[in-house]
């Protein structure tokens, strides 16, 4: 298990693995914002924490084909089946992966984006709190997104519109952790519900997404 | 143990290709199916490993004793050989691939990134890889494709030291290896009466 | 006699044929004796006037949008457990007739909004939710075209329906945690004091029915186009194999 870990990132710090694509999709989309919604400063800091949760969403979500694509074109997804390895730790180990070397370098140059659209001081933290408990959840149901579409052409787009409507309870949950923070509010309640999410897709979808896969597989 | 097989019918797409077979492998033997393109073979073998589902009847002896190799190589162009291999052999569980560098003549390939490799390098590597599985029971899908005639006899050599020590091999080619522990099963005979798939069945 | 006889394909045709003129019939006369009652021959509300005639529309289609993603819940879970294709089929048949509920009452409420709210859209919480829930209904649409292997996309789009429930019901509680709403809260309960006149509520029953009955013969008759195009590839399958 700690092989596959080991050997997934490795193979994203390679040249060609993707590593710091989403990163980049993330600094360009916070850097068009202000081309679209004008550079008001109060505007600007009013939407920040939205604004960086759904960079943070949409570059997740673009670097979801490569959890299992590459494996499954080049048979290894295969030979993994036939490994003394659980699908479900597969799969687990796969969404982790894709967490560090996606969820969590988004949540590290959140604060540095957050400057670009003046967040408010007190919503840094918040904003960092709330992202790196969100988007761990985002990792596993964007796995389970990518198991079901795994052996389709083309199955890009299918998967987006497949992975957002799940997105949903998490982006609602994570932004307004991150807004009422900026604010100034309470932040509990939201946040203990991030948090449930996050726990309840850590712990329950790998078995979704590890039966998807075995069906897929056949 | 023996890997046996009793009244077995395999299934492409839910349609029935092979049907009634039966065999066993004992350890030190191979076992080489022979059958034209299309017969079933690759369907028979991905079921032997566990990839699919059996039709009817019924496999002892396989599931974790199985080392399986097909087509695909399941190689990471990025990893040197060394470090595909490694990998592998963390997956399952050992950790030497000295013996299977020498064996197919990898060692100065080691430190190479295996895209750069050629095709029948590759297909050496892809082989190697059974050796650090540590698994009795190898089965294997047109092994020999893309290999030259020294290559080849790696190949035979390495099998022969896998049965020697007591494993067994189930493969599917059209070349000679010269084994004397190979026996031949021609699949052809158990072609499946021609039928629906068994999904479609119901609605008929 | 077993329920699950029904899940015979030549079995569900047969029965549904002989059920689907007296539920097509039924939808028909419950639909327009309770819109032609609802329309015509109620008052007008003294607050909204004649725009509270909308529900007779509205309602149905909102309770119709999240039953019939129930019974595909449903069907799918029998789809797992028991391996009845009728059951994949009916789960897939339901989906456009829910996907399509859901747009009549997106559409129908859009409709009223706009003179009582003054507005054809906002983003209040059951609004919301019924958007998401179409945006499901899209995806378990999609990924049931996407696949070609009939048995294979059942089994994906069962557990995607599993999943998806579990999601829809959390994105409930987000929206209405998100944003409190305008909307006014159910008006059909049984229990609370503040109900729709009985004037309103009668022909509203008529309608409900309508709609039930004319969802059960759609999805009848969809799963019964869904099995027939089944066995033609089936035939056309055999006809090759043999």
């Amino acid at each position: 298990m700690i092989a596959l870990l080991l050997r997934d990132l490795r193979l994203s710090v390679r040249a060609g693995g993707g590593f710091g694509l989403g990163l980049a999709f993330f600094l360009i989309v916070t850097v068009l914002v202000p081309f679209g919604v004008g550079p008001e400063t109060g505007l600007l800091s009013k939407i920040a924490p939205g604004v960086l949760w759904i960079g943070a969403l949409l570059a997740c979500l673009l670097s979801l084909d490569r959890i299992f694509a590459l494996d499954w074109e080049d048979g290894s997804l295969d030979l993994l089946a036939t490994a003394p390895l659980p699908m479900e730790g597969i799969v687990s180990i796969k969404a982790l992966a894709h967490w560090i070397t996606t969820g969590l370098p988004l949540v590290l140059a959140a604060p540095v984006l957050g400057v670009l659209l003046s967040l408010p001081e007190g919503g840094y933290l918040w904003v960092v709190i709330s992202l790196a408990l969100g988007t761990p959840a985002l990792s596993v149901i964007g796995t389970f997104g990518a198991a079901l579409t795994v052996g389709l052409k083309r199955g890009g787009l299918l998967m987006s519109l497949l992975v957002l409507p799940l997105y949903v309870p998490t982006l609602i949950f994570g932004a307004e952790v991150a807004r009422r923070g900026a604010d100034g509010l309470a932040v509990e309640t939201p946040l203990l519900m991030l948090a449930g999410i996050s726990f309840g897709a850590m712990a329950i979808l790998p078995f979704a997404s590890a039966a998807v896969l075995r069906i897929n597989l056949r | 143990m023996d890997l046996t097989v009793r009244d077995l019918a395999v299934a492409r797409g839910g349609v029935p290709v092979l049907e009634g077979l039966s065999f066993g492998l004992t350890p030190g033997r191979a076992l080489v199916l022979r059958g034209p393109n299309g017969s079933g073979k690759t369907t028979l073998l991905r079921t032997i490993a566990g990839l699919q589902p059996a039709f009817e009847g019924e496999i002892a002896g396989a599931g974790e004793r199985i080392a399986y190799a097909a087509h695909a190589d399941g190689l990471k162009s990025m990893l040197s050989v060394a470090e595909n291999l490694t990998f592998w052999a963390q997956a399952f569980g050992t950790a030497d691939i000295a013996a299977a560098l020498t064996g197919f003549n990898l060692e100065d390939l080691a430190r190479r990134p295996a895209g750069t490799l050629s095709a029948g390098q590759k297909r050496r590597l892809g082989l190697a890889r059974l050796m650090v599985t540590g698994r009795p029971v190898w089965v294997l899908d047109e092994p020999t494709v893309s290999l030259d005639a020294a290559s080849v006899q790696l190949f035979a050599e390495a099998v022969r030291g896998h049965l020697a020590g007591g494993g067994s091999a189930l493969m599917a080619t059209h070349i000679d290896l010269g084994l004397a522990e190979a026996d031949v099963f021609d699949v052809t005979p158990y072609k499946a009466e021609p039928r629906v798939s068994s999904a479609d069945e119901v609605f008929l | 006699m077993s329920i699950w006889e029904y899940a015979n394909p030549v079995k569900f045709i047969r029965t549904t044929d002989r059920l689907l003129p007296w539920l097509s019939a039924g939808a028909v006369l419950c639909l327009v004796f309770g819109l032609v009652w609802g329309f015509f021959f109620t008052p007008d509300d003294f607050r909204q006037g004649s725009t509270v005639k909308i529900i007779y529309l509205h309602v149905p289609s909102a309770l119709m949008a999240i039953n019939a993603w129930l019974m595909m819940l449903v069907a799918s879970l029998i789809w797992i457990v028991r391996r009845h294709h009728v059951s994949a089929l009916a789960a897939r048949a339901a989906a456009p007739i829910g996907a399509t509920m859901t747009i009549i009452a997106l559409a129908t409420g859009a409709i009223w909004g706009q003179p009582m709210w003054g507005t054809w859209w906002a983003w209040d919480p059951r609004l919301t939710s019924f958007l998401i829930l179409f945006l499901f209904y899209l995806g378990y649409m999609a990924l049931w075209s996407a696949i070609d292997d009939d048995d294979t996309a059942a089994d994906l789009t069962s557990i995607l329906c599993l999943v998806g429930s579990v999601f829809a019901l959390l994105s409930r509680y987000a929206v209405n945690f998100w944003n409190q709403g305008l909307h006014q809260g159910a008006s059909l309960s049984l229990d609370k004091e503040e109900n729709v006149a009985d004037v309103f509520w009668y022909p509203l029953l008529v309608c409900i029915g309508g709609f039930v009955l004319l969802f059960i013969a759609l999805v009848f008759l969809r799963t019964q186009t869904e099995i027939r195009a089944r066995r033609s590839r089936a035939l056309l399958a055999r006809e090759r194999a043999v």
